[in-house]
């Protein structure tokens, strides 16, 4: 019996991407390992939404590389979630649906945990913000990932949306499911966060678990964006 | 589950032809003449009610029915220009051919005449048009009539694309352009007429049943030279073996005997008859 | 068709004749469509989604051929399908089923060059989405199209528009026959070259509203549609 293939621990070695004359994120050296919830936190363009690309397979770095449990292409039980969702023309269970690959009970369970029973058959682009965000985390999911991808999945909701996304995201995190999310929001940071990776201008600059970041940053960038202040 | 039922559709409609029945049809390659007269209108119901057969009519100048038949794309042709006719049979791609009506040319002018023709004959009509420089629309497509209006300059002894020569002792010119040919069928051609106040060569069938006559009428009529015969030749199956022999043989079986002969007699318009059966008048 | 009778008076009176001609214009130019959707829908996603080397020459090519003019394509299509041509055999000359093929290929280069753009665009808002959840190449064409299909409705109007217009094509693969390929395009021509310039142009009034109604059905199947699956 063949050990399983996993993708962790998924490890950035000295990964760079330019494009043009800019370089969008350098040298990047970070390892995500299994467990609690890594939070990429930093300000906007700091390059948390190219990480998780590269991190995702979606792009390749122009030097350097990215490893998934040690080989170079990506498994199979990668999930992401972005921050404007896109939603198939068709009902909420029909998107789950697509993205399982076929339409069994799994659908039903799968939009319950979302919340999104009751609109099942409801057209999808008719939802609302946020139950089009958890319409996603369920499409998402229904893939059974290995790692969960979010890319600021709560930036254009309301609190109550929010609080319902994170709800379902710290349930997933429980059932074992590794999740990698970028915010700027220090609130939903320390709220979810096992351990923070924090970024600046296309950089790693801080590495650390939450309790320890929070109470003492070790940078001044991280102390700056901790006070408030804007870390340009 | 919409997507199968849309292709099943989609399929269906393409597939499912509604045409009628096609066992008993073939196909006579005629000219713009017969069908813009009406000709056809009047005499294929009266044959298929009789036989059972379907005539389908391509109408297309002489030149390119005789084509079509080259091509073997009709089963008989039908037109008016003798010696092609006697070409085609001669080339092997017809069987025989039959007389079966004639007609007559007429030249049609506008009421004003100022070419001044009315009532002479054709040759001195023609002549007269020429020195006038009046408008004169032809047909130019190779055509029955086209071949016989480019007879009819010839006896006149005019060349109409010749350029214009100045009339001497008159001081004007005759100014070039007067003769136009448009390359389309009859009907065409007496609308250009019609709207720029022109001659034109007609056969008498088509203008009969011609509605846009604006102000133009006949001016030369009876002349012997404006006489206009009909032939009818099966497509040799010799050379298209999918030639509808049996069927085309029927069409013109009927077409020369005393029925067909006197259906292509009763086609009156306004009590005027337009075509002359002569299938028994040998030589024709 | 009776002589000197008004369009109006034909089709109130419910002649046959016209009924039969309005059936089968509309019968050819729809078959025509679909025929043409079969192939240029999936053809345009796939020129959309694909950079093979030479596609931008393809797609110049596709877009001028939106411009084939009618008369050329008949021609081409009579001589292919002649006694004396390739594809002789077939028998389909001066049959309705040729002036369907015949049509198809005057509307393929529109549905596929517009099938193109509209799935280009759509494709830049999936990509990412799509490449996300590993959607392999045939599932992305199938689902782009049918997330496109409004959009796609109006380019196959297009398609219509054109197939229903034009006289050159259907006139020289149908040959105008009387009750079996006289289309209402060919009809006005006939009419014109017999003089009867008020049928011809009220015959003309009553192609513009059918084509008018056919737009029409599919605004409304639209607005349904959208109104469902929003």
């Amino acid at each position: 019996m063949r050990a399983p293939v996993t993708d962790l621990p998924l490890a950035f070695e000295n990964a760079s991407l330019r494009a043009g004359d800019v370089e969008i994120v350098s040298n990047l050296e970070l390892d995500i390992a299994p467990g609690a919830p890594t939070i990429l936190l930093g300000p906007n363009g700091s390059g948390k939404s190219t990480l998780l690309r590269l991190a995702m397979g979606l792009v390749q770095p122009t030097s350097g590389g990215v490893t998934w449990g040690g080989r170079n292409e990506p498994g199979e039980r990668l999930a992401m979630m972005f921050q404007r969702p896109v939603m198939l023309r068709r009902s909420a269970a029909a998107n789950v649906a697509y993205a399982l690959g076929k339409h069994d009970k799994r659908v039903g369970e799968l939009l319950a945990q979302a919340g999104l029973a009751a609109l099942a058959d409801r057209p999808a682009r008719k939802l609302s913000g946020g139950e089009q965000q958890r319409l996603a985390l369920a499409r998402a999911l229904a893939r059974d990932p290995e790692i969960l991808f979010l890319d600021e999945p709560t930036a254009s909701l309301d609190p109550a949306a929010t609080k319902a996304v994170e709800d379902i995201v710290s349930a997933v995190a429980s059932s074992g499911v590794k999740i990698v999310m970028a915010t700027h929001d220090i609130g939903q940071a320390r709220r979810l966060a096992g351990d923070i990776v924090f970024l600046a201008r296309g950089r790693l600059i801080e590495r650390a678990d939450a309790a320890g970041f929070f109470t003492s940053p070790a940078t001044p960038e991280a102390t700056a964006f901790l006070r408030g202040d804007l870390v340009i | 589950m919409n997507r199968r039922i849309l292709l099943g559709l989609a399929l269906t409609i393409a597939l499912a032809a509604p045409a009628p029945a096609q066992d008993k049809a073939i196909v006579v390659a005629s000219t713009t003449s017969t069908q813009d007269s009406g000709l056809f209108g009047h005499i294929l119901p009266i044959f298929k009610a009789k036989t059972g057969i379907d005539v389908k009519v391509i109408s297309q100048g002489t030149g390119q029915a005789l084509d079509t038949g080259r091509r073997g794309d009709a089963d008989v042709v039908f037109v008016h220009a003798r010696p092609q006719e006697e070409k085609f049979v001669a080339d092997g791609f017809g069987v025989k051919r039959f007389a079966v009506m004639y007609n007559d040319f007429i030249l049609i002018g506008p009421k004003s005449d100022p070419a001044g023709v009315k009532g002479k004959d054709i040759e001195t009509a023609l002549k007269a048009i020429q020195a006038k420089g009046a408008p004169f629309i032809s047909r130019g497509d190779k055509s029955g009539t086209h071949a016989a209006e480019l007879a009819l300059w010839k006896v006149a002894g005019v060349d109409p694309q010749a350029p214009p020569i100045p009339q001497a002792g008159t001081g004007r010119e005759v100014t070039g352009g007067w003769y136009r040919e448009i390359g389309q069928g009859m009907g065409a051609a007496l609308n250009i007429a019609s709207s720029m106040n022109g001659y034109v060569l007609a056969d008498r069938g088509t203008w009969l049943s011609f509605k846009n006559r604006g102000d133009l009428d006949v001016v030369v009529d009876g002349d012997k030279r404006l006489f206009n015969q009909y032939g009818v030749m099966l497509v040799n199956p010799a050379t298209h073996a999918h030639v509808k022999q049996d069927l085309g043989q029927q069409f013109f079986d009927w077409l020369v005997s005393a029925d067909g002969q006197k259906a292509i007699a009763d086609y009156k318009i306004n009590g005027e008859q337009l075509f002359f059966p002569n299938a028994t008048v040998p030589g024709a | 068709m009776p002589d000197g009778a008004s369009a109006l008076q034909l089709v109130f009176g419910g002649d046959p004749a016209l009924y039969g001609i309005v059936a089968l214009s509309l019968y050819v130019s729809l078959s025509a469509v679909i025929l043409a959707a079969l192939v240029a829908l999936p053809f345009g996603a796939f020129l959309a989604l694909t950079h093979f080397p030479g596609r931008t020459f393809v797609v110049v090519v596709i877009n001028a051929f939106m411009g084939l003019p009618p008369v050329v394509v008949g021609l081409a299509v009579y001589l292919l399908l002649s006694r004396s041509g390739p594809l002789g055999f077939l028998g389909i000359l001066f049959t309705p089923k040729a002036m369907i093929v015949a049509q198809a290929l005057l509307v393929v280069p529109i549905v596929a060059a517009l099938t193109r753009q509209v799935i280009e665009d759509l494709w830049v808002e999936y990509r990412e989405e799509l490449t996300a959840l590993r959607v392999t190449p045939s599932r992305r064409v199938a689902t782009l199209i049918w997330d496109a299909r409004f959009s796609l409705v109006t380019t196959l109007l297009a398609g219509f528009g054109r197939a229903a217009a034009e006289v050159g094509t259907v006139m020289i693969v149908g040959g105008n026959i009387d009750g079996f390929t006289r289309t209402m395009t060919t009809a006005i021509a006939l009419e014109t070259s017999k003089g009867d310039l008020p049928l011809a142009m009220g015959l003309g009034l009553v192609l513009i509203i059918l084509i008018i109604a056919v737009n029409a059905l599919a605004w409304g199947a639209r607005r349904v549609g959208e109104i469902r699956a929003g």
